[in-house]
């Protein structure tokens, strides 16, 4: 190398902004993990369910993803970054004051997540669920981050930027340009908003952002922590240095492409899904080179994996990225897709990734990075071994009743009798696969029991250990001009310029976004219109609002796509022109419950108002949880023309000044719902009211894909659905 | 429907395609060029980066 030895300079690399992060991932993981049982329980015992509505799974279904999502890996990442990116820098973090916003203003983040997720505050986008005021602070404090982590990198010691520092830049670029365009929405009040975007538009935004928040906030950071931790722990070098450099480049080339193989199927463009399953296919390559990269670090040193329970952790981890990015691109295969889609066998997959590849990943770094920083050794070995185990087994318990219960329940949708009919009505699948669900509980029991072992023994270590809070080292200053011997290639050249390599980064995750959303937002026969659909009157605005703060989306899709099997059950297949004033979509991607995309006047008004307030008593072996607030709980019709006024800025063609007509309109049809309850004699749970919540979300509910009905169909009164 | 409706209103949209392929191809080619291509000691060097016991050797390792 050709830099010039300079003064030896003295500096300490803060140990103490990691530690804060390795707390909160252990705290958060804890709480995110509990919660996650408690919703996996819900749907054996809907009792758990309570009652009320902050815990009814619409709502702390979301509260579990989210804080795993972003409170546990996102903790995780910080806490790993903020150790690798000063020790590869050879320079302490940019500013500590910076570090202790981005911590302090994170954990706020989440602090505030908690609150605002059961009390029903939610844009109704999976695993973007938070409003508008907290999608700024995200905003803000991710700057904070960026600015922490360039300053770190622009004060390096070391010329050349290790491959780890490359993930690093790719997440934090990637993620903000994800987490900004997927969040423009329009505030009607202080913690409600629309999706600026509709229908179709939406989701193809909302399945970008979230199949590459899986990409950029669950895999590239991890695989930055892989490339530094693993060889770290095995003290070798990676296995092919050469194999990262691609791995790096192809992986986000061809990731952010990936996004429309969530909507295999749908009304989505055809041409816009299949680009997105080419993609998850070319994705195999990458991915599997970088696990292989993973695991072959490990060549000649697999005798220190059955001694050293860090190694185990992370080739467990490894395994698992490399069982889930074999199955993703599987999955991305119409004729699997077609099995698999809003079935179990995604809840197996994510989970393989976020338990296996994600939560191991971290135990690792987590054993080996404790003892490290309070300068003492782990207090038992035993103990995390019994955790390895526990969690490994925890797993497979859950994985695989998941995968089982996916493949049967699929299997019994689309069977048929002789005679034409469907062979099971959809509760009879649920049933059917509730065992499944139980020993699921049994999978997540095991890990979370893991995770508390290995809390007990890291507390233990902390106990026994001291802090070393600022860590000595001693590195020459970086050489200001650089000389180059000879020629030089190009890519060197990127290696060494943190601010370009963000650059291209960002160009090269940009060109998959434009070309999927360009055409279709720009081109409007890409979104064919269909004149009899027409806005939502007010109250089924009101209905839809309610219907997106319980979160019924996590449970319910509305999006019948072209198979048989699925017209017969649920009626005509959707359109893409059905959806042209959906802020936000509510397509949803998990069917626990049948679709509603066509449930408007199946049934009579009586047999909804009965349904909510028992399902039992309308479809006995229900597993949905009972909404009794909404007989009690008015709606606020001063905020109704607020609503019309937001949704006619988003371009819903409401006449002008119908704001102020909004609001008799809501009342009026509110009265005629509440004479059809009393005329079908249903046992008033509470004295009907044109302004009950629930009477607007019947409104909506019987407003489903009725617009394209061909013939209205008179609704039976039949207690169960086909 | 097929991709290509949709993009017939851009003027010379033909040329869209092949940039992108040959964009792709040039930069991942040149890609696997370089790799193949680099200098063992440096990537070496490189791969070696993290697991520098402590960063007094680096001086000597330039």
């Amino acid at each position: 190398m050709s830099t010039t030895v300079t003064a030896i300079e003295k500096f300490t690399y803060d140990n103490k902004i990691v530690k804060w992060f390795a707390y909160a991932t252990m705290i958060w993981g804890l709480i995110g993990m509990v919660v996650g049982l408690w919703v996996a329980l819900d749907l054996v015992f809907p009792q758990l369910n309570l009652g009320l509505s902050f815990t009814t799974y619409g709502r702390t279904r979301p509260l579990h993803t989210n804080a795993v999502i972003f409170a546990f890996v996102g903790n995780g990442i910080f806490m790993g970054v903020y150790y690798s990116l000063q020790r590869l820098c050879k320079a302490r973090m940019f500013s500590d004051l910076l570090g202790k916003i981005h911590f302090w203003g994170w954990q706020l983040i989440i602090v505030s997540a908690v609150a605002t997720i059961p009390l029903g505050f939610t844009t109704g986008k999976e695993y973007a669920e938070l409003e508008w005021p907290i999608d700024i602070a995200i905003a803000l404090i991710w700057v904070v981050f960026g600015i922490n982590m360039f300053g770190t990198i622009l004060r390096r010691r070391e010329r050349h930027l290790y491959v780890a520092i490359w993930f690093y830049i790719a997440t934090f670029i990637t993620v903000a340009m994800l987490h900004i365009v997927n969040s423009f929405e329009l505030p009607v009040t202080f913690l409600k908003s629309y999706s600026w975007y509709a229908g179709v538009q939406d989701a193809l935004v909302q399945w970008w952002y979230g199949h590459n928040a899986v990409a950029f906030f669950l895999t590239t950071p991890y695989l930055g922590l892989m490339y530094y931790f693993l060889p770290k722990a095995a003290n070798r070098p990676v296995f092919s240095y050469r194999l990262s450099i691609i791995h790096f480049w192809a992986l986000i080339f061809l990731y952010i492409w990936a996004g429309p193989h969530h909507l295999l199927y749908t009304s989505l463009p055809d041409w816009a899904q299949s680009l997105g399953v080419v993609f998850s296919i070319m994705l195999i390559a990458p991915s599997w080179g970088g696990m292989i990269n993973g695991l072959l670090t490990l060549r000649g040193a697999w005798d220190r994996v059955r001694e050293d329970v860090v190694l185990k952790f992370m080739v467990v981890a490894v395994t698992a990225y490399g069982m889930a990015t074999f199955e993703g691109p599987m999955l991305s295969l119409k004729g699997v897709n077609a099995i698999a889609h809003f079935t179990d066998w995604i809840v197996a997959h994510v989970h393989v990734g976020a338990l296996g590849w994600n939560g191991f990943l971290t135990f690792g770094i987590l054993y080996w990075l404790i003892p490290r920083m309070f300068r003492t050794q782990l207090y038992s070995k035993k103990l995390a071994g019994v955790h390895f185990w526990l969690g490994t087994l925890g797993i497979l318990f859950y994985a695989i009743p998941m995968y089982w219960a996916g493949l049967e329940q699929s299997l019994m949708w689309k069977d048929f009798n002789p005679d034409g009919t469907l062979a099971n009505k959809f509760l009879d699948t649920v049933t059917h696969i509730a065992p499944m669900y139980a020993l699921r509980s049994v999978g997540g029991t095991l890990y979370l029991a893991g995770v508390i072992i290995m809390t007990y023994n890291l507390i233990k270590t902390i106990k026994i250990g001291s802090f070393l809070a600022n860590e000595d080292a001693e590195a020459p200053a970086l050489a200001k001009s650089y000389t180059i011997h000879g020629k030089e290639h190009w890519h060197r050249w990127i290696e060494r310029r943190p601010v370009q390599l963000m650059v291209l980064s960002l160009v090269v995750v940009i060109i998959g976004g434009l070309i999927e959303f360009v055409p279709t937002f720009l081109v409007e026969s890409n979104v064919p219109t269909i004149a009899s659909v027409k806005p939502y009157t007010p109250l089924e605005l009101e209905g839809r609002d309610i219907y997106v703060r319980e979160g019924c989306y996590t449970c319910h899709s509305q999006m019948v796509r072209p198979f048989r099997s699925e017209t017969a059950r649920y009626g005509e297949y959707s359109k893409a022109g059905e959806f042209v004033y959906d802020h936000p979509f509510q397509w949803g991607s998990k069917r626990t419950g049948p679709d509603l995309a066509r449930i408007g006047g199946k049934y009579i008004d009586g047999w909804h108002y009965s349904h909510m307030y028992d399902p039992t008593s309308m479809a006995p072996g229900s597993i949905m949880p009972s909404y009794p607030w909404l007989f009690d709980q008015k709606i606020d019709f001063t905020i109704t023309p607020k609503k019309i006024k937001a949704m006619q800025t988003l371009g819903v063609p409401y006449p002008e000044g119908y704001e102020n007509q909004s609001v008799a309109d809501a009342r009026a049809q509110g009265e005629k719902i509440v004479a059809n309850l009393k005329e079908s004699k249903v046992p008033e749970v509470a004295p009907l009211e044109p302004d009950d919540e629930i009477v607007a979300l019947i409104a909506y509910l019987q407003r489903l894909g009725t617009d394209i009905k061909v013939k209205p169909s008179a609704p039976a009164d039949t207690t169960q659905s086909k | 429907m097929k991709f290509i409706n949709y993009l017939t209103s851009i003027t010379g949209v033909e040329i869209f395609p092949l940039i992108s392929l040959l964009i792709f191809f040039v930069f991942f080619s040149a890609l696997l060029v370089y790799v193949f291509k680099a200098d063992k000691s440096r990537l070496n060097y490189l791969s070696n980066l993290p697991i520098d016991k402590d960063s007094k050797d680096n001086a000597t390792k330039s």
